[in-house]
């Protein structure tokens, strides 16, 4: 079995078979990772370029140790190093590099659908590192692979994604991943940070925290913007209070519940302290399982199979 | 010069005439109408066209074009809008203010008027702006822009944010009997938005535009209208809210007109899903249930024209991500392969059709055009409603190609545009 598209730009896109097997090829590919010499030769002579214009400590991160552990030659650029700032379109910065002959480019972009753009230009692979409010499709591999290790299996799980929903890619991207697999997954937010419609995206909504973690096995908190919070409720202050997971709102889902958070956190706002650092979370797993899933994604996408 | 169009059916809503007729033109214009206009007579001189099969109407009157010149020559001039305009039969363009300078002075509406008789390829009215600058603060000199020759007033673009000024300038345009358009979208509501506000939206995770910031601006302008006596026109109707609306104050009696563009009787949110810029436009394609409801305020009445909006842009604006792309897309040479769908679907007849596209733009701007009357300028349009094409951008006389169209067979198109008699476009 191979994925059926030269690229990765959405969970939206992806089968559950195509899921299955990107999430069987992280598991083998995970164990690289833990060796002495972290090093496999898999992809000795391809080109990963990693293109991103946005801010990225982890995802960029996760991706260059990926494509370096297979032994690809990975290259980084970011806006403030390249000829964006000297007005370069993205249509051109991309025909640019397809001039170089990569063999992957893994893009992070603020405009939604960016690297649907990009992706229509050129002869070689995309994959979506983060576009707008649109999707986040490694985080949300990453946070399956997470929940299977640690679960077993993805079927009939309950759910909750929690914190602002209306512009989180990752929420968008795990609401399609996770349904697919057959979880059940609740949205849950103030009002103001619900988008219009979601249900029919096969989601349950609530706006009460207390509700949305009741008997879950999944309590997945998302990271407030605080550049962007003003739109959609009065203060941080009034966000913390009745949406930080804490002891007491953990103490309602399901025994043995995972935490999860994609990072960064704030720590005291969406998520208490001691229950990020706390026995059921499992945000550094999250970390860690990254670099397995995208090793297996450029892996996929460069031919091979498992 | 005499052309005798022999043998079409003609329809000219103005004189509740359909039938199977001759028009003669003499001198530029329409000098006689009916079954022997020749028999008899003396043919020598007289240029005759046999036209059985084919549909002859009044010029069509687009109300509603964005020309770009000045300022913006690059994404289209009033010569190739007026050409664009002609092929696709229409013999009369509105065009918008928001130029670069804004035509919000005499100087500018005398430039496109003169640019627009050295063509001399459609009538040309330009709109000018309600506010100085188009920045919804001080009015525009009315009186001095009417004597230059502008048509009407608008911001379009933009609503007229600010309640007291919108108040002040239909009054003031009514005491010089000109017309006001207005861009309804509260821009609170729509601030940062890309597409429409629903389900996909919210998949693409692009900013909604919710139907609600065009339906309350169209409510108020309802109740300016209402509250001053004087007629307002809704530019644009996109939403089945602002249908609803303009349905109740016209039941009302309140002096309201709308106009509407075949975008939104044709085309649905759910085509952004690939990301394609083509589908930018403002107000936003809407839902399907939304484009029902243009379709039903065609057929009922609600809304009395077809426009374009004709909004031309150039790659340099469409080709980037999608948020930071140009809204809009080119109409002049598809609108009416498009409208005459609705014929075929039974939404509209031919009759109501044709005033929708030529009498009563005509009427609300208050401007001599869409009849066939004895004496009348000869402006007529030829309509083959049998003849299947494929759109092509590439073959377009607009400068712009940003039209979502491409591609698509259509049925039915003009095939003969005659301006004061003269023959501006000819396909036969």
């Amino acid at each position: 079995m191979k994925l059926h598209s030269k690229d990765i730009l959405g969970m939206k896109e992806l089968t559950p078979g195509e899921i299955l097997l990107i999430l069987d090829t992280a598991d083998s590919f995970a164990e690289v990772s833990t060796r002495d010499i972290k090093k496999v030769p898999t992809l000795r002579g391809k080109t990963i370029i990693n293109l991103f214009y946005e801010a990225s400590t982890r995802t960029r991160t996760s991706f260059e140790l990926a494509a370096k552990r297979l032994s690809a030659d990975a290259i980084n650029i970011s806006t403030s190093t390249s000829s964006v700032v000297k007005g370069e379109t993205l249509i051109d910065t991309a025909r640019t590099l397809e001039a170089m002959n990569p063999d992957i480019v893994v893009i992070r972009h603020s405009a939604s659908g960016a690297p649907h753009l990009i992706a229509r230009m050129v002869r070689h692979s995309v994959i979506n590192g983060g576009d707008g409010f649109h999707e986040h499709p490694t985080q949300a591999l990453l946070d399956m692979l997470t929940i299977r290790r640690r679960k077993g299996s993805l079927k009939g799980l309950e759910v909750a994604i929690i914190g602002d929903i209306a512009h989180s890619r990752v929420a968008h991207s795990n609401i399609h991943g996770l349904t697919r697999m057959g979880c059940r997954v609740t949205v849950c937010g103030p009002a103001p940070m619900i988008p219009r419609d979601v249900e029919k995206l096969g989601v349950s909504v609530t706006c009460n925290m207390e509700e949305a973690v009741r008997n879950r096995d999944v309590v997945m908190m998302l990271r407030i913007q605080f550049e962007r919070h003003r739109a959609s409720f009065p203060s941080i202050r009034e966000y913390a209070k009745f949406y930080c997971l804490n002891e007491e709102r953990l103490a309602l889902a399901n025994p043995g519940a995972l935490v999860m958070h994609p990072g960064p956190i704030n720590r005291g706002t969406e998520i208490a302290p001691d229950i990020a650092d706390g026995m059921q979370s499992v945000i550094l797993e999250q970390v860690t399982n990254g670099i397995a899933v995208r090793m297996a994604l450029l892996y996929l996408l460069s031919g091979g199979s498992p | 010069m005499k052309r005798l169009l022999r043998g079409a059916r003609i329809i000219d809503p103005s004189q509740n005439l359909d039938g199977v007729l001759d028009l003669l033109i003499e001198d530029g214009r329409i000098r006689s109408l009916g079954e022997t206009t020749t028999a008899g007579g003396d043919r020598t001189g007289i240029e005759e066209w046999d036209l059985t099969g084919k549909i002859v109407v009044p010029g069509l009157v687009d109300m509603h074009t964005h020309l770009r010149e000045p300022g913006f020559e690059y994404k289209e001039t009033i010569r190739s809008g007026s050409e664009a305009a002609a092929a696709g039969g229409f013999t009369s363009v509105a065009c918008m203010a928001n130029t670069n300078p804004v035509n919000d002075t005499r100087s500018v509406t005398e430039f496109i008027l003169r640019k627009a008789r050295e063509h001399g390829i459609v009538r040309v009215y330009p709109v000018a702006a309600i506010s100085r600058g188009l920045r919804g603060e001080v009015l525009t000199e009315f009186g001095d822009l009417k004597e230059a020759g502008a048509a009407a007033f608008s911001d379009d673009g933009k609503w007229v944010v600010d309640s007291s000024l919108m108040r002040q300038a239909l009054e003031y345009a009514a005491s010089f009997g000109m017309p006001v358009i207005s861009h309804c979208e509260d821009p609170f509501l729509s601030k940062d938005g890309a597409m429409n506000e629903g389900r996909v939206s919210t998949e693409l995770g692009l900013q909604g535009i919710p139907s609600i910031g065009e339906e309350i601006a169209v409510r108020r302008e309802i109740a300016l209208a209402e509250y001053t006596g004087v007629p307002v026109h809704i530019a644009h109707v996109s939403t089945a809210g602002s249908v609803r609306a303009i349905r109740e104050a016209k039941k009302a009696g309140i002096p309201v007109t709308a106009e509407t563009a075949p975008h939104y009787f044709t085309l649905t949110e759910d085509l952004l899903e690939g990301y394609d810029t083509a589908y930018k436009v403002n107000p936003p394609l809407r839902a399907e249930r939304d484009v029902e409801a243009v379709k039903e305020g065609l057929a009922d009445g609600t809304i009395d024209a077809i426009a374009t909006d004709h909004a031309p842009h150039s790659s340099i604006e469409k080709d980037v991500e999608f948020e930071y792309a140009a809204c809009g897309m080119i109409g002049l040479e598809t609108a009416l392969g498009l409208s005459l769908k609705l014929v075929r679907d039974g939404v509209l007849t031919m009759p109501q059709l044709v005033e929708k596209m030529s009498l009563h733009p005509a009427r609300i701007l208050r401007i001599p055009r869409g009849t066939l009357k004895e004496g009348a300028d000869g402006d007529v349009t030829v309509i083959d409603p049998d003849v299947f094409w494929k759109v092509r951008v590439d073959s377009f006389r607009s400068l712009s190609r940003n039209s979502p169209f491409h591609g698509w067979p259509l049925q039915g198109k003009a095939v003969m545009t005659l301006l004061g008699g003269e023959i501006r476009h000819n396909e036969l």
